[in-house]
């Protein structure tokens, strides 16, 4: 084995998570977790939600206490970003940052994460046309926002509509606009985006869907509106939140086979057979149990960096680790906590519950019989009792789920419980 | 300075000397619990945060609220009776808490 130990680019989640794993798991050669920014590793779910809204602060973002990674030998870099990476068939190599520092490495992995997507529109070079994938975003965001009075908000996806609802709740004048003819199309079903629409709408935020921007208007180079169907609609600032593409570029240049993400097997493991790639930049096997063959997904999650990073640390010391659970996601907007288990893609029914408080939400999705996955908002129980039940892989009769008055967690036990009288002695 | 114990499930214990204001799960995860894993960073959205709150320190504790109860129905490892989810229990002053966590969050 080489002295050089792991290299693991990008320190977010999935990198985090792939470095205390392999500790864990008794790696003994040295870790490195090298990251771009000038920040500890630090969580990002937070920087569209409670972060903007000022309820938390910088200091609880931070992943790891210096002394964590002291103890375990894990060695961070900060603000050295990777533009070179030269590898022998053995899985060795040297990674070379802008700065001109080298990283030898032992084994290498690619936890590059994705970058916002950016607007191809007249005007979107403009100061004031803003972005929120990172702390530096989300801190320029917040300096601007305090200046600012009228917000447009591009795109209904996650980040648009959770920064859209804090900016809201600031005080902010928030149009949304969503080039879809429905809001987080790509998450949830139809049930739950009207829901949400509905929801936001009566709290104030002006959401108008079909909306394409045709540009952004500016004056002495900096915002002043945006243009959309002919319409013009004043805005401070602009912010656009239209999606993220998967950072492939080190990997291509590698040789590594990428296809909207850097192609990984079960174990994360990309097509060199050694560099391990984990998190929004891998293209993986469906890992949930009863998924078509050959069916390969790219998740943007932080529940997926976790689990993927666990399996692929098993692959660093030469074993094979299962994915374990299924898929959940969460967004918080507003008075609005979005919880969603499974993965709908390939429903054919939807029983929608609905409880009488206005506030709550949830709708189960079937692949047939299957139960497959949950949106539910501001019901955690059903939210729990979904997720255990895939997690088990047994499925709560879709006749039964549609009263809500009906725990889901009843139903789960009756289905769970094994037929005693059946047993043998 | 408040003092956390944390008994991982296997009997070993620690003693993280905690600061006023953090949560109890920020305590852990900052230091290394790895019987703590908070995927949700402390959100209330993810339940992998459980702990079992020893029970004469249970008390002592404010009232959880109805979001926390939900959750705690979806532990990987069924609630005991004093169970919290530890992103919701924020240290103070006088803190001496001790909690065991469970087998397993996820």
């Amino acid at each position: 084995m080489s002295e050089n130990g792991l290299l693991i680019i990008g320190s977010s989640q999935a990198g985090v998570q792939l470095a205390v794993s392999s500790r864990a798991l008794g790696y003994a050669a040295p870790v490195t977790l090298l990251g771009d920014e000038n920040h500890r590793p630090y969580q990002r779910p937070a920087l569209s939600k409670d972060f903007l809204q000022d309820k938390i602060t910088k200091e609880s973002l931070i992943f790891r206490s210096q002394e964590f990674w002291d103890e375990h030998r894990i060695t961070v870099v900060k603000g050295e970003r990777i533009e070179k990476i030269v590898t022998t068939p053995d899985g060795t190599g040297t990674a070379w940052s802008t700065s001109g520092r080298a990283f030898p490495f032992g084994r290498l992995a690619l936890t590059v994460g994705a970058r916002a997507r950016r607007l191809d529109v007249p005007g979107a070079g403009l100061d004031g046309v803003l972005y929120l994938r990172n702390a530096d975003d989300a801190l320029e965001l917040k300096a601007r926002t305090a200046g600012a009075e009228r917000v447009v908000v591009i795109g209904g996806g996650f980040i648009g509509i959770e920064a859209a609802a804090g900016l809201h709740a600031l005080g902010k004048r928030v149009t949304l606009l969503e080039f879809a003819d429905r809001l987080v199309a790509r998450a949830v079903g139809a049930e739950t985006s009207r829901f949400i629409l509905d929801h936001h709408r009566r709290a104030g935020i002006d959401i108008r869907l079909g909306s394409a921007v045709d540009e952004i208007v500016g004056h002495g180079g900096k915002v002043r509106a945006v243009r959309a169907g002919g319409e013009e609609i004043a805005a401070d600032i602009v912010l656009v939140g239209i999606g993220v593409v998967p950072n492939t570029e080190l990997a291509e240049e590698m040789g590594l086979r990428c296809d909207n993400g850097i192609v990984v097997d079960r174990h994360a493991v990309a097509s060199d057979g050694t560099t391990l790639a984990v998190g929004d930049c891998a293209n993986l096997p469906n890992p949930v149990p009863g998924s078509p063959a050959g069916e390969r997904v790219r998740f943007e999650s932080v529940n997926h960096a976790i689990e993927q990073a666990k399996v692929a640390a098993h692959a660093l010391i030469g074993r094979q680790g299962e994915y374990a659970g299924i898929p959940w996601f969460w967004s918080n907007q507003g008075d609005l906590k979005l919880q969603i288990a499974g993965l709908s893609s390939g429903y054919d029914r939807t029983v929608v519950r609905s409880p009488a408080d206005p506030l709550k939400h949830s709708v189960l999705y079937y692949r047939g019989d299957r139960l497959v996955a949950a949106d539910c908002v501001n019901v955690p129980l059903d939210f729990m009792a979904v997720k255990q039940a895939l997690t088990k892989g047994v499925t709560l009769p879709p006749d039964a789920v549609a009263d809500p008055a009906v725990p889901l967690r009843s139903l789960l036990a009756e289905v769970a419980a094994p037929d005693e009288g059946n047993q043998p002695a | 300075m408040p003092k956390i114990t944390f008994a991982a499930a296997d009997g070993e214990t620690r003693t993280i000397e905690a600061n006023i204001g953090d949560s109890v799960m920020e305590t852990a995860v900052r230091n290394g619990i790895s019987g703590v894993v908070a995927e949700c960073g402390g959100s209330l959205s993810c339940a992998t945060c459980h702990v079992i709150v020893d029970e004469d320190d249970f008390a002592s504790l404010p009232p959880m609220e109805e979001m926390e109860d939900e959750m705690l129905w979806g532990t990987a490892v069924d609630r005991t009776g004093t169970s919290r989810l530890s992103c919701q229990i924020r240290v103070t002053e006088d803190m001496g808490l001790r909690v065991t966590l469970p087998e397993t969050q996820v």
